[in-house]
């Protein structure tokens, strides 16, 4: 019982990470209808130009400052090179251009900062918490509470940012319908710029928990990957639905490789998450939190 | 001036439903398969035949499956590779278990196969729709490649997951050498092509395009979504699972799973946006894009290189063929967003009127 709930908490743990790159995906989504592959791109182009600065002799809080810069300046950039001109063309164009993105984005993290892995320490453990598994028996990772924190903290903010500013209202306005919000006077341009700025920094933050937990390097762009099935799962366009979709991938997988995976050759966690985001969808087509389509002819 | 229809009545209906209903279009295409099939096997390279024109054809092919899935019953897929690695793997296996079996048969089932797997993934499409489908069908890349890594059935119990394939032979005469198997490419990819090409024009085609284009309305008026999407799903898997089978068979000359991953995927839905969606063509032109596109950038690169001898290092060279890729692909997106097929459209209309302007 003791392995169950150890298993289980680390699969939350991790799921909150899921989160963060689910996160990304959600804010876009929700104020421009574009399905953003190129997410885990901006996430490992983060994490390298970080640990790039540091490299260069600059400390800890500067590297931070100029990352998340570069981060807003790089989501300007995408709105007005990539979007502008894309306005108005089907949804499927716009999911592809993100991925011609994601290739660009790549190439360029590479070309500037090398390819090789790097390790990237922000000052917290992965070591079990001491008093926890004194007292109930469980580990409980130091980093991943940590890490559970930060996206609680980020999640927190974002939610007031949307329920409670005039800029979340824009955002919402936006999401809902792009003529009427233009209509009543909205700067369309303006409200996208600021949603891929704040992506950039939702990117930087996952790109640091993520690189700090398993090193800078070209598989970071994979978590993009490992997002979509929480996203399908909680719904394109819900930020709790990313919460919630992220800890129910991160615990089952978890405990389906450690529990079923033994009997098929192991390896499930690659597949499991999507056949389960899959059979959820079957039953709830547009996700858990999803907004509920209507058709009308 | 040239390329102008009047003058060209149509007095039977047979002639008005004629695949090319244009004189001068009946002379290009013979004039192309006259190119395709006589002059280039005559003329080219064997490097331009295994580097260029098969993968052209063949990822064609699979970009055609496709089309028909995406661009014709508007179901976004993410998981064509996985369907053509199913095509490859049980045409090794028909070939490897029953012996005496005529290639093309192991092929065909080999598609059949592949379309079986299609139903059961297209299933979903029921359901859901848009991008939650795409990610679905993400769902079988990952689970059909997994299967096929893990179950030893597949791969023969092979230690290494690297298979060799069998030599293609047809009533004793194999095909080995490059122009032989262009040609056996070729051919398969014309007829398939053309029953696509019918396919879309017919009752078929037209039950896809109106569930493409709202699924609501075409239930109205008749059309069983159930059966249509299922059948674009089971066809467009089958097209893949051949054009996987040809991909192992006549390209790679090995079977394994890892030639089947998720970024050959995502070529081949590059294949059809550039090439234009919901068009018989544009699955051609877009596979000639994007397989020739990585080779002329590399060697452009290693061009400038050697010219102005800028001592580039190969991982900047490649970040940057990355990168022109990349570019490249948002900047078609942008300046054309109907695809190459589109481009070929407006030039037809600009060639009727010419030489005036108007």
């Amino acid at each position: 019982m003791q392995f169950f709930f150890e298993v289980l908490i680390g699969g939350l743990l991790s799921g909150v990470m899921y989160s963060l790159v689910a996160l990304g995906f959600v804010l876009i989504y929700k104020a421009s209808g574009v399905f953003n592959f190129a997410q885990g791109s901006l996430v490992f182009f983060a994490a390298l130009t970080f640990v790039g600065l540091m490299e260069h002799g600059l400390t800890f809080g500067a590297a931070l400052a100029v990352t998340l810069l570069v981060m807003i300046l790089l989501g300007l950039l995408i709105e007005k090179f990539v979007l502008r001109p894309l306005v108005n063309q089907p949804q499927i164009s716009l999911f592809m251009a993100t991925i011609g993105l994601s290739f660009l984005i790549e190439g360029l993290a590479q070309l500037l900062w090398g390819a090789n892995v790097r390790g990237l320490d922000i000052g917290i453990q992965d070591e079990p918490i001491g008093w926890i598994a004194d007292a109930t028996g469980v580990n409980v990772s130091k980093f991943d509470l940590s890490a559970a924190g930060i996206a609680a903290v980020l999640v927190t903010l974002l939610a007031l940012l949307f329920s409670r500013t005039r800029i979340g209202r824009a955002l919402r306005a936006v999401a809902d319908d792009h003529q009427a919000a233009l209509a009543v006077g909205i700067p369309l341009q303006q409200i996208w710029g600021i949603v891929w700025a704040v992506a950039g920094f939702v990117a930087l933050v996952a790109g640091l928990l993520w690189g700090a937990r398993n090193g800078v390097q070209f598989a970071l762009t994979f978590v993009a990957l490992k997002a979509l099935p929480v996203l399908i799962l909680g719904g394109f366009d819900s930020v709790p639905g990313a919460i919630v979709g992220g800890l129910i991938i991160g615990a089952t997988e978890k405990l389906a490789e450690v529990y079923f995976g033994p009997y098929v050759g192991g390896g499930i966690e690659g597949w499991f998450p999507y056949v389960l985001a899959l059979a959820f969808l079957l039953v709830r087509p547009e996700g858990l939190f999803g907004e509920k389509i209507i058709r009308r002819i | 001036m040239l390329y102008r229809e009047a003058g060209q009545f149509k007095s039977t209906y047979a002639a008005d439903s004629a695949i090319l209903p244009i004189r001068q279009d009946r002379i290009g295409l013979a004039l192309i398969l006259l190119v395709a099939f006589v002059v280039i096997p005559l003329t080219a390279t064997p490097y331009l035949f295994s580097a260029i024109l098969i993968p052209c054809l063949i990822l064609a092919l699979a970009a055609l499956g496709l089309n028909l899935l995406t661009g014709y019953a508007g179901q976004l897929s993410l998981g064509t590779a996985a369907f053509m690695a199913v095509g490859a793997f049980m045409s090794y296996n028909f070939i490897l278990r029953i012996p005496g079996i005529p290639l093309l048969l192991a092929f065909a089932g080999g598609g059949v196969m592949a379309a079986a797997v299609g139903i059961v993934f297209g299933l979903p499409s029921l359901r859901i729709r848009g991008f939650y489908l795409a990610v679905a069908t993400l769902a079988a890349q990952f689970f059909i490649l997994w299967c096929l890594t893990k179950v030893g059935w597949f791969t023969n119990y092979n230690p290494s997951g690297v298979i060799t394939a069998q030599p293609m032979v047809i009533l004793g005469y194999a095909f080995d050498t490059p122009p032989e198997k262009y040609l056996l490419v070729l051919s398969i990819v014309t007829l398939m092509a053309l029953a696509a090409k019918n396919m879309v024009r017919g009752n078929i085609g037209r039950q896809w395009m109106a569930i493409r284009d709202m699924d609501v309305a075409a239930e109205v008026i008749g059309i069983r979504p159930m059966r249509a999407k299922l059948l674009a799903f089971a066809v467009s898997s089958f097209y893949c699972g051949v054009a996987g089978a040809l991909f192992a068979y006549a390209y790679l000359g090995t079977v394994e799973p890892e030639a089947y991953n998720l970024d050959l995927s995502f070529r081949i839905l590059f294949m059809i946006i550039i090439g234009g969606v919901g068009t018989v063509l544009g699955a051609f032109l877009g596979s000639a894009f994007i397989v020739v596109l990585p080779i002329a950038l590399s060697t452009g690169v290693a061009f400038l290189d050697s010219t102005l001898h800028l001592n580039v290092p190969s991982s900047v060279g490649s970040n940057l063929e990355l990168m022109v890729f990349g570019g490249l692909i948002i900047f078609f997106l942008i300046v054309e967003p109907h695809g190459l097929a589109r481009i070929w459209q407006i030039t037809k209309e600009k060639l009727r009127l010419w030489p005036f302007p108007y």
